[in-house]
């Protein structure tokens, strides 16, 4: 193999073998495959490589530089370890579409130009489908339907972006879009629904939680963090991002709150973390543009954890619903454990991962004068802290004992999930080789005494408040439940409008068919009248009378022709 | 945790060890272990000079007062919407 081979291309073409292989060989080449990756990631060098002129535009299979190379390891790092995870699984389906779906998000961040861009983005859209129908669930089905839906939607208006841009630039090059450039407005959508933006954010909530244990944590990491990508290279320091990040930081972590199902808790708390990446593009400096793709990195990983302690919760005890755990750190105390170290990082504990990335978006906001922002963003930190870092573990692990005693997770999926604990510990201990990695030069200190005291103020006096609302019995009790979101509007809304659409569209049909009738009648009436048994253009008159009338004619000419012949 | 955790138990097997957490009496512990931590914390504002950006962050606990506040906020309101948007768990597959 050179090195001249597309890093992504190399997962999708590799993943055409995973079918045949079985069991542990299935398994280990899933390992090997992502291992092989970043192996060929250290030999890449900053450049272009697979440029080609189709029908005037320049096309570039790969462009590496610090920032797709950045994305480039941290997917395959996701990848080994949720081959890890899913070690035991014997699945064809979802194997196969897990290979292949990272394999398109590697493809896309390495994507030179928009239509190649476009061709991995709609694979990571089908790809991740058939994760979500490998669960073989009703409802599974259902939702990947819905989540085909809006991919696929994403990835028409990214074309038609790129029509537009190209047309009026006359290149498809991936670098800097804006709003201003023709077709930008496109192409942020298309981005901003796989960024899950407010209102388009709902495909997330609705489909990850329904992908079986193993495929979530696979649907986690690279669909949305490569719309963050997308968005890092093509709108940062576009000031709209800043608002939409904000908002996206607060309002799910109100769901978070009243959901019963744990994963689409985490769900929604992964919206909020993305939010922090969108204002960090959004602001644009280089510190909060640093802050925003490290974060990225962090989160992948911590999230990748959280999602495996909880596959694991549902691996064992087959429900992840609040409702129905409780006390299981009597059984399962590595994973409890593991689900800690998680929970800190996306807390932004000091010593976690999450600390040393996200407290630069913040200062990054604070610093460019966006006061409502900064205080936003610090009221969705404490928030993500209450809904992520306590209410996923308290409720799975500990709370009121359910009395369930299932067994400690498999050794493969606590393997996983040690050691993305331990990169989230050794990134929050020792950030320096991340910081080394990130597209500007970073000239940061997390660790400053202002930092550390102001965090852990914000974090645990919040701990506290769920401690008094436990306490006094105003937290909201974990109840089974279904709680609407924007998805009411296409899953509920739209189906019944559909119907009544039909029904009243139908008498309206019937009174038209009715008037229609009448004037059909009438045209009838005089047709028949003129050209009926009795109408005037239907008389016959016999072959006499009309030799006759020829004889007559023939008469008269004959008389004309003598008279003045 | 400081208990001694068990080795594997076949699944939804009732144990009747007793756990460090089932005494009521050590929650409470842990509750009051976090009021004093919140207090240290709050008090920490007097032993250091914050470098800040914003006036009001200098406030004295302002951190630890705004955590507290917006959580408590957080929570009692999404209680409220709970009313509002809350349905029975087979809603969409009616």
């Amino acid at each position: 193999m050179t090195a001249e081979f597309p890093p992504g291309l190399l997962l999708i073409v590799g993943a055409l073998l995973v079918p045949f292989l079985k069991g542990t060989v299935r398994s280990s080449y899933m390992l090997a495959l992502p291992l092989l990756g970043i192996w060929q990631l250290t030999m890449l060098e900053a450049g272009t490589f697979g440029t080609m002129t189709t029908f005037g535009l320049e096309q570039t299979h790969v462009r590496v530089d610090k920032l797709s190379l950045l994305f480039g390891y941290i997917f395959y790092i996701a990848a080994t370890l949720g081959s890890v995870f899913a070690w035991k699984i014997n699945d064809r389906m979802e194997q196969t579409s897990a290979v292949v779906h990272v394999g398109a998000a590697i493809g896309a961040v390495f994507a030179g130009d928009l239509i190649t861009l476009f061709f991995y983005w709609e694979l990571t859209a089908i790809s991740s489908a058939v994760i979500i129908w490998s669960r073989r669930t009703d409802r599974a089905y259902r939702a990947g339907f819905r989540y085909l839906i809006v991919q696929i939607t994403s990835g028409l208006l990214l074309l038609s972006g790129t029509a537009m841009y190209a047309n009026a630039t006359g290149s498809i090059a991936f670098n800097a879009i804006g709003l201003d450039s023709p077709g930008g407005i496109l192409i942020l959508l298309a981005f901003g629904i796989k960024c899950a933006f407010p209102m388009l954010h709902n495909w997330l909530q609705d489909a990850y939680p329904e992908a079986s244990a193993t495929g979530t944590v696979f649907l986690s990491a690279f669909a949305t963090k490569l719309a963050v990508y997308a968005l890092a290279r093509g709108y940062a320091g576009t000031e709209v991002l800043i608002w939409i990040g904000a908002t996206m930081t607060a309002f799910p972590i109100f769901y978070a709150v009243i959901e019963n199902d744990l994963r689409r808790v985490l769900a929604y708390s992964l919206n909020n973390q993305l939010g922090f990446m969108v204002a960090g593009i959004g602001i644009g400096t280089t510190l909060a543009i640093n802050g925003a793709v490290s974060h990225a990195f962090a989160h992948i990983i911590y999230k990748a954890l959280l999602f495996m302690s909880m596959g694991a919760v549902l691996h064992r005890v087959g429900t992840v619903k609040g409702s129905e755990l409780g006390g299981l750190y009597k059984s399962m105390p590595w994973t409890t454990g593991f689900c800690i170290v998680g929970a800190a990082s996306i807390s932004a504990f000091p010593l976690f991962s999450g600390f040393v990335t996200k407290s630069m978006i913040l200062t990054a906001a604070a610093e460019e004068g966006y006061l409502i922002v900064f205080l936003v963003l610090l009221f969705a930190s404490a928030g993500v802290f209450h809904h992520s870092g306590i209410k996923i573990p308290f409720f799975a692990f500990f709370a009121h004992d359910s009395g369930k005693r299932p067994k400690e997770a498999p050794f493969n999926m606590l393997l996983a999930m040690g050691v993305a604990a331990f990169f989230c510990i050794g990134i929050g201990v020792y950030p320096e080789p991340l910081y080394a990695l990130l597209p500007f030069p970073v000239d940061y200190t997390p660790y400053t005494m202002t930092h550390v005291v102001t965090t852990l103020q914000l974090l645990i006096f919040s701990g506290l408040a769920f401690a008094v609302l436990q306490r006094t019995g105003l937290y909201p009790p974990e109840l089974k439940s279904t709680v609407l979101d924007f998805d009411f509007s296409y899953r509920w809304l739209l189906p019944r409008f559909a119907r009544w659409a039909v029904r009243v569209g139908g008498h309206a049909i019937k009174r038209l068919e009715a008037g229609i009738d009448l004037r059909i009648a009438h045209f009838i009436r005089v047709v028949y009248r003129h050209h009926g048994p009795d109408g005037v253009m239907a008389r016959t008159t016999t072959v006499g009378s009309m030799v006759q009338w020829v004889i007559v004619l023939l008469g008269v000419y004959l008389a004309l022709y003598l008279v003045w012949g | 945790m400081t208990e001694t955790l068990p080795k594997n138990k076949g699944p939804d097997k009732k144990d009747d060890k007793r756990y460090w957490l089932d005494d009521m009496n050590n929650v409470y512990k842990i509750f009051w272990a976090l009021v004093v931590v919140c207090a240290l914390l709050f008090v920490a504002d007097a032993f250091y000079h914050k470098h800040v950006v914003y006036e009001f962050e200098n406030w004295f606990g302002f951190f630890g007062l705004f955590g507290f506040t917006v959580s408590f906020a957080l929570v009692l309101t999404a209680r409220e919407l709970r009313k509002l948007l809350m349905r029975d768990e087979d809603f969409y597959d009616r």
